[in-house]
């Protein structure tokens, strides 16, 4: 039996962020949080592995209680288990300390269970570091296969799974033993309509709560302490220029497009010329 | 109560459809008695699909909700109520201020739909119901010609239950396709709009003389809605102000206008652009009222399945109170599904106990009786929201201009105009109906 975890994170709606232009800090009131959308992708990939080869699937998150509406959304989708990691403890934590202590939550359940893949996100969209999925894996001693697309097969008697990445020029696909650590992007799967039981499930399921005690780690590597990470400075994008109208096509059309024609001229002069 | 295993489709005691208040006040009055209580929500959770002025009455909502004004997110406690009859550029004023309304047990407050809506499902949830959410009820499955679950939207997506309670809203598809009623006439319903304007905090409490807690709200007629058959609106909350505009939908069509295009000229109106100036847009919404009245009250129960809130069009459009109803209409339905299940009978025999409830136990169901003539008024008196108020206006600005004509002069012009425009039999006739409508 295939034992899966994955590990997701709740995540402000980045749609509906904005960013307060006196103190460059994201205005988060009101926003609504969602699951990660990439750890969505994850979540299902998990889901359609088990049917494939049968399974379980724990998800796993670290924070805040409200953390668990997240955990709640993939229960929708047919996880078996949740289980938030949630302390004081673990508070201001930069994408180290995260790893560390999520880390952590794996070796429990991997102690207690089994753990033959892990899959994640390729990233947060809140943060967008891409450095969790990564952390744990050499933390656990895994192999890492980031930006992956599809899941070929997996050989269970082997002990091996073969994944396709998306690379910048292609796609690659690798084959890597088991246990391994999968981070997913969007193109991995399409997301299905939750069945009414996996709902009914969901409204009803509370997930386990883990506190830094039920946990074998060093409390120096958690939260703040644990968080080297500064950020020196946050800001907006400059506003894009707006481009050049150029007048007059609806009632001269032949008018605008010579003098479309004459500004590129001009332009591909000056570029000759540079 | 079984999980889904396999096949079996998952059982309730009581269903309930649309996670309004209605719907909610119904769940949790179920699940505080100890029934298996499922809400399906179609929209993202409870509230976003909602549109509500909006004022709440504290005392109905406290039958179900208990002292929520301790800790429920409320904007402003209504301490000041205006009416206003606007002409094309003036106002009449009226309006009723006291700080009684604030003390002992508050008389209402202004909401927002989003915050309190999802505070309510906390209740409901706190009870035991379980609220799903971004999920339709397409049917109402029927068994033996009774109501005995429903058919969502979703993958194994049927659920039986006794009890169907429909709180579906305005919109009634599933009470039409039960037969319960036909479709909404024209007549029957208000289109509204509302928009909500972002406004500083200290910049609301200073235009309308307001403490930090105490709200006001505004309704207008007359040209407001340009003579056709509605109101207008503005509640003050914490960081803004709803603004909004009814039209009867019959009116909307006939003169080809939409309340879109009456909020525009609203917001230009030289006596309210000064209260909104300087605001920024927010959220636009529109949706129906169902204004029919006692008169028009669809089917309230069947075998299986009762109905509750805007789906009954339990609303009273003269005073623009519903969410009143749809609690009480929730808590009274909730109460006869208690007791369908302590006697272990569903059909029409026992829900029928929820009709009589209303009518006996609901000051809101008496309003609506109250009002029953009040509906077709303004459909007999089309005159009323365009006459009067230039009337009114017209007369108030010549007695209150200072010039060498005497009071008498005045006065007396004023009722030679009426009588040369030949307005006295509609002014008698108005009268009569209005008050055997009103009292
Ligand atoms: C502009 C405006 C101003 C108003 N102002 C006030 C006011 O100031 N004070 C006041 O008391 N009342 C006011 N009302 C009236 C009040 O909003 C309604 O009477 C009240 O919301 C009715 O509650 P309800 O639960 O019956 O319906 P709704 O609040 O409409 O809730 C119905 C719910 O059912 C859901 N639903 C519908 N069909 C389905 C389906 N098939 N499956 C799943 N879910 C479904 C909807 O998404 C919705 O959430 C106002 C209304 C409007 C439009």
């Amino acid at each position: 039996m295939l034992r899966m975890v994955v590990c997701v994170k709740q995540v402000p709606d980045t749609t509906e962020v904005r960013i307060d232009p006196e103190t460059n800090t994201l205005i988060r009131e009101g926003v609504p949080s969602i699951l990660n959308p990439f750890d969505a992708h994850a979540t299902e990939a998990a889901v359609q592995l088990k049917e494939k080869y049968g399974g379980h699937i724990t998800a796993l998150s670290m924070g805040p209680p409200q953390a668990a509406e997240a955990l709640k959304k993939c229960i929708t989708f047919g996880v078996d288990q949740a289980v938030l990691l949630s302390d004081r403890a673990f508070a201001g934590s930069d994408t180290l300390a995260t790893s560390c202590a999520v880390t952590a939550g794996l070796r429990k359940i991997a102690q207690e269970d089994g753990l033959d893949l892990v899959l994640c996100g390729k990233q947060a969209i809140d943060g967008d570091t891409a450095q969790v999925g990564p952390g744990i894996a050499s933390r656990l001693g895994f192999p890492q296969i980031t930006y992956a697309i599809g899941i070929d097969k997996i050989e269970l008697d082997q002990r091996t799974i073969k994944v396709h990445r998306r690379l910048e020029r292609g796609i690659e696909t690798v084959q890597a033993p088991l246990p391994a650590l999968v981070t997913c992007v969007e193109e991995m799967n399409e997301l299905r309509y939750a069945s009414l039981p996996n709902m009914i499930r969901a409204a009803r399921y509370k997930p386990e709560v883990w506190t830094a005690a039920d946990l074998d780690v060093d409390e120096e590597s958690l939260g703040l302490h644990g968080s080297p990470t500064v950020v020196a400075r946050i800001f907006a994008p400059p506003e894009r220029e707006p481009g050049e109208m150029i007048p007059g096509g609806a009632d001269d059309p032949a008018g605008a497009a010579a003098s479309l024609l004459d500004k590129l001229l001009e332009h591909l002069a000056a570029g000759a010329g540079e | 109560m079984s999980e889904s295993e396999g096949a079996i489709a998952p059982k309730f005691d009581v269903i309930v459809v649309g996670a309004g208040p209605a719907g909610v006040a119904a769940a949790t009055v179920c699940a505080r008695a100890g029934l298996e209580t499922i809400v399906f929500e179609r929209g993202r959770k409870p509230g976003v699909k909602n549109v509500m002025g909006g004022v709440l009455y504290t005392r109905p909502t406290a039958e179900v909700f208990g002292e929520f004004w301790k800790d429920a997110p409320l904007e402003r406690c209504v301490i000041e109520q205006n009416a206003w009859i606007l002409t094309e550029d003036s106002a009449i004023k009226l309006g009723y201020r006291s700080r009684q309304f604030a003390e002992d047990i508050p008389n209402s407050f202004t909401v927002l739909r989003v915050r309190i809506d999802e505070y309510f499902a906390q209740q409901a949830e706190a009870a035991g119901a379980l609220i799903i959410n971004e999920t339709k009820v397409d049917e109402v499955l029927q068994e033996d010609g009774r109501a005995a679950g429903v058919r969502t939207g979703r993958p194994e997506g049927e659920v039986y239950a006794p009890i169907v309670i429909i709180a579906e809203g305005v919109n009634c598809e599933l009470t039409k396709a039960l037969d319960m009623q036909s479709d909404l006439r024209l007549e029957d319903a208000a289109s509204t709009v509302k928009e909500i304007i972002r406004l500083d905090r200290e910049v609301i409490e200073d235009r309308f003389s307001l403490g930090p807690e105490e709200g006001a709200t505004i309704e207008m007629y007359g040209a407001s809605t340009q003579g056709m058959l509605g109101t207008a609106f503005l509640y003050t909350n914490q960081e803004s102000i709803s603004l909004g505009v009814g039209v009867l939908l019959a009116d909307a069509v006939k003169d080809h206008t939409t309340p879109f295009d009456m909020l525009k000229q609203l917001k230009q109106h030289p006596v309210v652009a000064p209260l909104i100036a300087g605001g920024e847009s927010g959220e636009y919404m529109s949706h129906l009222i169902p204004e029919g009245g006692y008169n028009r009250l669809p089917a309230l129960f069947g075998h299986g399945v009762m109905v509750v809130g805007d789906a009954a069009q339990l609303v009273n459009g003269l005073h623009r109170e519903g969410s009143n109803h749809a609690i009480l209409s929730g808590k009274m339905a909730a109460e006869t599904a208690i007791e369908a299940h302590e006697k272990g009978d569903f059909s029409a025999k026992t829900l029928h106990k929820y009709r009589q409830r209303l009518e006996k136990e609901a000051p809101t169901m008496n309003d609506l009786r109250k009002y029953r003539r009040a509906t077709g008024f303004m459909e007999r008196h089309p005159w009323m929201l365009s006459l009067y108020p230039q009337l009114a206006a017209d007369s108030i600005a010549d007695m209150m201009t200072v010039d060498p004509e005497t009071k008498r002069t005045k006065q007396w012009n004023i009722v030679k105009d009426v009588i040369r425009r030949g307005w006295i039999p509609r002014m008698v006739w108005d009268a009569i109906d209005g008050g055997r409508s009103l009292i």
